[in-house]
């Protein structure tokens, strides 16, 4: 990594009326730890409020939590709601608990990425996976770990 | 005896208050009618002649002022997220005593540029961008303002990344580069800002507002009026060394053109099942209701609260409210001079301008089931436990019934979601000091607290 280089900036928070606190610090401090410069919103996230602190903020990419299985209808429209706002391609991942009952994953990851999303991870995902994801989205290998 | 004489120079007064220093005590009060043509040396010595018939003659060791002559501190801002850097440059702005005759989000346009042009104000605040975030915003406002003449002074407070650059694009202009007024996403750092616009406002604004040629006889301190407001209640609130404060409070000024709302309270979530939304409030906090008055805005107070309950409070028929509304609206200069159903109706107004204008500046707390049961949503501040309440301006302070007034800033089951305080004790500014202890306060804190304690009226909690 070439040293001054900018680090990339993610914004992240659990989306919706959920209050699931825990694991949205675990990612906090995974991504940090990782390198990343991280704005987290914390629980019960609007659309419009990743929207605006990635403006503020200029981030590289938005990382979406749900936990409580209401996560597809929360997420709808966001895809489009970046791009009105001037976030043209931006990156929007989402994990967690995101849809309710047995579902088989390749599904529901289609019927995310339909959406506009660029990738979506089941439950149980581990931080280093996302972080993985990340740094392939954005572009980061090779950069030092 | 000590005397000190503090003078505030408004746009239609110039009001003059002389304190004795010595017994800690007002020595008299007065206010001379002023005009934009006046001079405001003439304003003065006319005030000066009404203090001393009232006084006798006062040998004066020292003399502070405040001003919002020449329409205050008028300041435009720019920023990028309406809720975000765009609020927190309009809080800065507000705090430091300005009036904001214009509001700017995301890129500036044409369009914009010629609105500023004609708004003319004294600075301009330019923000945008956490530090290290957003950079082409304010890299392109910059490059939009440097085509205006260099009529105003620029104040760059965005994205620190950023602010050279900005500089030297508006190099044609006066700029000064403050910390940013959002460093990081929900950080608010505007005290510098604050301290910069005073400075402008001492050393730029108070030459081209004629002021200074009344300040050779100034020994310091000149700052907008509502900048003073501010700190009298800042001071009344924290208290200082040797005096203690009254605790948090929510202030309100009803004038005939503007409602001003003040708190000093930190006002944060008091429960752990509450979540906080939005751009955490500093705890000196003020706003000011552009559309809300009891002579100028009397139209904005009926349109905000509705006829009928102007109506109801007055116990006047709607169509003579209306009838008289539209008069008093013709006749700004009009009191009710125990005219039975002005007096109703200015208690009704007044009343709806304090609720309106608290309303707008307390949080809410939005209700919401979750799987984890019920949690509740605040955004702004909540002043449900602030116990006092301060009420001034000159449309209140004549009027009768001015505690039931103050009343109507608490919180209403007509409105169960705003944050107003449950109950409070009520002081009335009934002297019209606030804005000259506030500049007393400066250096003597302790003897103008003392004297805010003695001279406001104070109404217990309602039973």
């Amino acid at each position: 990594m070439e040293s001054g280089k900018k680090k990339k900036v993610l914004v992240i928070g659990v989306i919706g009326a959920d209050v699931h606190a825990v694991g949205n610090k675990i990612l906090y401090h995974a991504f940090t730890e990782a390198g990343f410069d991280v704005v987290n919103l914390g629980v019960m996230v609007s659309q419009e409020e990743y929207i605006a602190a990635a403006i503020e903020s200029a981030a590289d990419a938005i990382v979406i939590s749900s936990l409580y299985g209401q996560g597809e209808l929360d997420c709808r429209g966001m895809r489009e709601k970046c791009d009105e706002a001037g976030l043209k391609g931006i990156p929007l991942l989402v994990g967690g608990n995101i849809v309710i009952g047995k579902q088989k994953f390749e599904d529901v990851e289609k019927r995310f990425k339909e959406m506009g999303f660029d990738r979506a991870f089941p439950p149980n995902t581990a931080p280093e996976t996302t972080i993985e994801a990340l740094r392939e989205i954005l572009h980061m290998d090779g950069e030092a770990q | 005896m000590t005397p000190v004489l503090l003078i505030d120079f408004g746009s239609t007064y110039t009001k003059l208050t002389a304190v004795d220093m010595d017994a800690e005590a007002l020595l008299g009060t007065a206010a001379a009618y002023t005009t934009v043509q006046t001079d405001i040396n003439d304003g003065l010595s006319q005030g000066l002649r009404l203090l001393e018939e009232k006084t006798g003659k006062l040998e004066f060791r020292e003399t502070f002022a405040c001003s919002s002559a020449a329409g205050g501190l008028r300041m435009v801002t720019s920023g990028l997220v309406p809720e975000l850097t765009s609020e927190a440059a309009k809080l800065a702005s507000l705090g430091a005593g300005a009036k904001v005759v214009g509001l700017y989000s995301f890129q500036l346009t044409e369009d914009d540029l010629e609105d500023i042009k004609a708004a003319r104000p004294d600075i301009l605040l330019l923000v945008g961008g956490t530090d290290g975030g957003n950079k082409e915003c304010i890299l392109h406002n910059a490059n939009m303002l440097a085509q205006l003449p260099p009529d105003f002074p620029i104040v760059i407070a965005g994205n620190r990344t950023a602010a050279r650059e900005c500089e030297r694009i508006l190099s044609g202009h006066t700029t000064y580069i403050c910390p940013n007024v959002m460093p990081k996403f929900g950080v608010l750092n505007i005290e510098p800002t604050q301290s910069k616009i005073r400075d402008i406002f001492l050393n730029r604004i108070v030459q081209a507002k004629g002021l200074s040629r009344v300040t050779g006889l100034l020994s310091d301190i000149l700052m907008p009026t509502p900048s003073a407001v501010l700190q009298a209640m800042e001071l009344l609130s924290k208290g200082c060394e040797g005096e203690y404060g009254i605790g948090d409070l929510v202030a309100v000024d009803v004038g005939g053109a503007t409602t001003d709302v003040y708190s000093m309270a930190d006002g944060m979530p008091e429960q752990m099942n509450t979540v906080y939304k939005g751009l955490p409030e500093p705890f000196a906090k003020r706003t000011v209701e552009g559309d809300i008055g009891m002579r100028y805005s009397i139209r904005g107070i009926v349109e905000a609260a509705g006829v009928s309950r102007v109506s109801q409070l007055s116990g006047l028929a709607a169509p003579r409210a209306e009838e008289l509304v539209a008069m008093l609206r013709d006749h700004t200069d009009k009191l009710p001079d125990g005219d039975p159903e002005l007096e109703a109706l200015d208690y009704a107004l007044a009343s709806l301008a304090v609720e309106t204008a608290v309303a707008r500046h307390a949080g809410t707390m939005e209700e919401t089931y979750t799987m984890m049961g019920k949690t509740f949503v605040q955004s702004g501040k909540n002043l449900m436990n602030v116990k006092q309440i301060v009420v001034t301006g000159g449309s209140l302070i004549h009027t009768k019934r001015v505690a039931e007034i103050a009343r109507h800033a608490l919180w209403s089951a007509a409105q169960p979601d705003s944050l107003r305080p449950r109950n409070a004790d009520v002081w009335v500014d009934k002297t019209y000091i606030l804005a000259a202890m506030g500049l007393l306060a400066g250096r003597y804190p302790a003897t103008a607290l003392r004297i805010m304690k003695k001279e406001l009226e104070k109404y217990g909690t309602e039973e």
